[in-house]
């Protein structure tokens, strides 16, 4: 969240005041009450010093605000020593006047207590810090330990009141920690008196895990998350992990990338899953899941990506074996620093610490492409519930960082594929299912795009084939008796096959038919022909004698005429 | 009590031997910070005699002493000689409980 929507979010209501640290100021929608105190309770050990002290180095660090910090039960060198481990150097901001650490020790040994009194030697000493630093921040850490110096409750109580009421006349935001206890929110009734903000910290274990669990009870004129929310002291301080992002604002890039399998990209639209959505890959035992996903990180290794494979069955000597038998070859990628495994156990640490480890490895590596295998090994640490709440997070996180994820999930059996193991689906922008498909006594494996959001992709089944060069999308044969995969299928295409060649071989034997016909046609017809022909030849011969005896009949009728004497007649007269 | 009566030898041995330090601590002229330096007056006199020092350190005027002795009330008076360090805290108007505080008496075995 940066400053600006810190800003944007405080604009109506109270000011607020940045804690910086990751997920608080979300579910307190901009930060702590600026210039008002806040009580953080909780009981021993739940991260209250922590929490309060990232709070002043990231003011001081992030916003520029200097602090101090009071502290009654720890000496300032402890202090600097504990949280060296997150990376914050106290030391280095003590001597850059951004952080003062002042302890104050009691000793209820050495005190003895006569007559009336007031405790304006705190207030003064913590002016007097305040003021030599500009501080805009105090945390006083545990304010409670008073009550164990000081024997004279009704005064404590008097002071304490009045110490708020200054603090706020000081403009600091300030974080007072107390300890929980008695089944009341602070031990002393503290609460009574810093009323404005109160957030509840928790440790607790179930079922051997240890949770932090944090709650804002209470904030006076804002809103804000009611939930329970886990948070994970991790290796950069603290992190509260919303169940959900109060506010879906993910950025949604059009760009593609590829699934590594050519034929699914040319099923998902041609160019494969979009970048930084999160992909579901579900299927019962054996259909292939890793497989995909091994397509899938070295596709992102090819483009020059990141990817990060957490493996939670294999480990990753033995992923690196599987894969190469499909025709994979991960090792490549592992050195040269573009892939990077992490196998454990889910059993090994609670849900709240994979999230952590999680986090962390995609903080330190930056990948832009997670694998998770299998996320349903996840249930075995965690309820139903608690399971889905840390996908939620998780895909959250991912998508904030604009990393592609790839979650792979058992299902129980195939009777329900769509029932997803983990209640997830719904959140999932892609969502590929591996069939077994059994027929013929065989079980062959089927692949279809259950959904894929903003995308056309293919309805089809396609039969999904484990081969030495990879994954092999083949079309399936839908038969009369329904799908037709596996061996049946190469008999199908066999068939298929011979059918094709007898057709062909009947119609070139129809075509030389027919090309006889013509030839018995044509020969036919020359034949009928040449006997038009003697028939005219010898019509015309007959017609020509006819003509010559008509001639010879008229000399001679004329001459027989002479021979008479008859009367002259015109030869063509014709006897008149 | 033997270890009780050992020590309020010693400690009596102590008193009439050194001097004693005794630093007042108080923010500003409240009435509080005025009761209790007269207090501390007359307690003086009347148990330490010539034998002690007293010194009034005003936490208005130097907040910055509030530190070295772990002052957060007032009014605090720390005695810094003869150790052990001890502070009684208050406007020292219960004088039993500042010489228990001091050493100057023995604290009641039954408490």
């Amino acid at each position: 969240m940066s400053a600006k929507e810190i800003k944007l979010l405080s604009k109506n209501g109270i000011q607020k005041c940045p804690t910086g640290i990751a997920g608080l100021d979300q579910i307190t929608e901009g930060g702590l009450p600026q210039g008002r105190p806040t009580l953080l309770c909780g009981n021993a050990g739940c991260g209250k010093t922590v929490l309060a002290m990232e709070f002043l180095v990231r003011g001081a660090n992030e916003f520029n605000e200097p602090g101090v910090f009071v502290a009654f039960e720890e000496t300032d060198k402890d202090l600097s020593q504990n949280v060296a481990s997150m990376g914050f150097d106290l030391p280095a901001l003590s001597a850059r006047k951004k952080l003062l650490l002042d302890y104050v020790r009691i000793d209820s040994s050495e005190i003895q207590e006569s007559g009336d009194y007031d405790l304006e030697g705190l207030f003064i000493r913590l002016g007097n810090a305040i003021d030599s630093v500009g501080a805009k921040r105090v945390v006083l850490d545990t304010i409670e330990s008073l009550f164990s110096g000081f024997s004279n409750t009704s005064i404590l109580r008097a002071e304490l009141r009045r110490l708020f009421a200054w603090l706020k006349t000081k403009g600091v935001t300030a974080v007072i920690t107390a300890e929980s206890g008695d089944g009341k929110l602070t031990r002393h009734g503290i609460e009574e008196y810093v009323a404005d903000c109160v957030i509840l910290l928790d440790h607790r274990v179930e079922d051997q895990t240890s949770i932090r669990r944090m709650r804002v009870t209470k904030y006076r004129g804002t809103m804000h998350g009611t939930s329970e929310y886990p948070f994970l002291i991790g290796q950069t301080g603290i992190s509260v992990l919303p169940l959900s992002a109060l506010k879906l604002e993910h950025k949604a890039p059009t760009q593609k990338i590829s699934s590594g399998v050519p034929r699914l990209d040319a099923m998902l639209g041609g160019k494969g899953f979009y970048r930084s959505t999160s992909i579901l890959v579900s299927g019962g035992a054996g259909t292939g899941k890793s497989s995909l996903a091994a397509h899938f990180v070295e596709a992102a290794c090819k483009r020059g990506e990141r990817a990060l494979y957490m493996a939670s069955e294999q480990s990753t000597d033995e992923v690196i074996r599987n894969m190469r038998s499909i025709g994979i070859d991960l090792e490549p990628w592992i050195k040269r620093d573009l892939l990077r495994f992490y196998s454990a156990r889910p059993g090994t640490f609670g849900l709240e610490k994979h999230l952590v480890t999680i986090h962390d490895e995609t903080s330190a590596f930056r990948p832009k492409v997670v694998v998770i295998d299998p996320i349903t090994n996840f249930a075995s640490v965690g309820s139903r519930s608690e399971v889905k709440s840390m996908v939620t997070r998780l895909i959250d996180m991912f998508k904030s960082r604009q990393i592609t994820a790839m979650f792979t999930s058992l299902t129980a059996g195939d009777s329900s594929p769509e029932l997803s193991e983990v209640g997830v689906s719904s959140q999932m922008d892609s969502w590929l299912l591996l069939r077994n498909l059994e027929s013929n006594g065989e079980r062959n494996r089927g692949l279809y795009v259950l959904k894929s959001r903003g995308m056309a992709h293919s309805n089809q089944i396609r039969e999904f084939v484990l081969t030495k060069h990879g994954i092999q999308l083949l079309d399936v044969y839908v038969g009369p008796s329904g799908l037709v995969t596996g061996s049946a299928r190469v008999a199908q295409e066999a068939k298929e096959r011979a059918e094709a060649e007898e057709r062909k071989q009947q119609l070139q034997r129809k075509t030389s038919e027919l090309k006889e016909n013509r030839q018995q046609l044509e020969a036919q017809i020359a034949k009928m022909w040449s006997d038009f022909e003697i028939k005219e030849q010898s019509l015309m011969r007959d017609a020509h004698q006819m003509e010559l005896r008509e001639k010879q009949i008229t000399t001679d009728r004329v001459a027989m005429g002479y021979t008479r004497k008859a009367d002259r007649v015109h030869a063509n007269s014709k006897g008149r | 009590m033997k270890p009780t009566k050992v020590r309020r030898s010693g400690g009596k041995q102590r008193a009439s031997s050194r001097i004693w330090n005794l630093r007042l601590y108080v923010a500003g002229g409240t009435s509080r910070s005025t009761a209790a330096l007269n207090n501390l007056q007359r307690i003086c006199d009347e148990h330490l005699p010539g034998r002690y020092r007293t010194e009034v350190v005003d936490l208005l005027r130097h907040p910055q002493l509030a530190a070295g002795d772990q002052i957060l009330a007032v009014p605090t008076l720390v005695r810094t000689l003869p150790p052990p360090l001890k502070k009684i805290i208050g406007d020292l108007s219960d004088t039993q409980r500042v010489l228990v505080g001091l050493d100057l008496i023995p604290r009641k075995v039954s408490s």
